[in-house]
């Protein structure tokens, strides 16, 4: 029963800690601030992608978002 | 004559940034200094536009009782050295391609500069740089100073 607890209380800590390192760090974000890896880097594929959500799910917008991605604004 | 060759020289020979070996930084070998740290790399722009003001600092203050010391982050060196050549820096830079001291400082933002008294400790932090708040980072150096 003792050992039960204790493996009980290993898993637990090693479920918890799995997501601990998730993520990138503010210095690996230079990929992410490359400006073809924007949301509206290629203006016609942006006009495509406007033009199928408008017609097909009635919606338009939220396309781009402002920033670099260096995490300091 | 000799005068006008020595500005001459001095014209054309501006101060470079040695590039080092982030092995390299032992931070308490400029302990009796006010050390600005400042965490950097090529793909940031505000980071780009804090080199103009940290050389400014250089010839401001004293080089006996303040140093500034840069750390770049470029995973790629060949990114930090076009960089380099499009950007002055006349201070010396360490370069940590796997952020091994980046982690250590904890850095939240891109850049990211610790002002340091001349005892060794860190007095400030900042994360990011904005032109509008200079005034008040100088304000920070020269009270340690």
């Amino acid at each position: 029963m003792k050992a039960g607890y204790y493996w009980l209380v290993v898993c637990a800590v090693l479920i918890a800690s799995g997501c601990s390192s998730l993520g990138v760090k503010p210095w690996e974000r230079n990929l992410l601030a490359r400006e073809d890896m924007l949301m509206d880097a290629d203006a016609l594929d942006l006009a495509f992608d406007e033009h199928i959500y408008f017609s097909k799910e009635a919606s338009s917008g939220g396309q781009g978002f402002a920033g670099g991605g260096c995490g300091c604004n | 004559m000799r005068k006008f060759l020595l500005v001459l020289l001095l014209a054309v020979s501006p101060l470079k940034a040695e590039i080092y070996n982030i092995s390299q930084l032992d931070l308490k070998s400029h302990q009796g200094k006010v050390v600005y740290l400042d965490f950097w790399a090529s793909w940031c722009k505000p980071c780009q536009k804090s080199f103009p003001w940290m050389n400014s600092l250089l010839e401001k203050y004293p080089s006996e009782t303040f140093t500034i010391i840069t750390v770049n982050l470029d995973a790629e060196p060949d990114a930090m050295h076009q960089f380099l050549s499009k950007v002055e820096a006349n201070f010396d830079i360490y370069h940590d391609p796997s952020g091994r001291i980046a982690d250590q400082f904890e850095i939240e933002g891109m850049p990211t500069s610790y002002l340091i008294d001349s005892s060794g400790k860190v007095v400030k932090k900042h994360i990011g740089f904005y032109t509008r708040q200079v005034d008040r980072y100088e304000r920070e150096i020269e009270e340690l100073l």
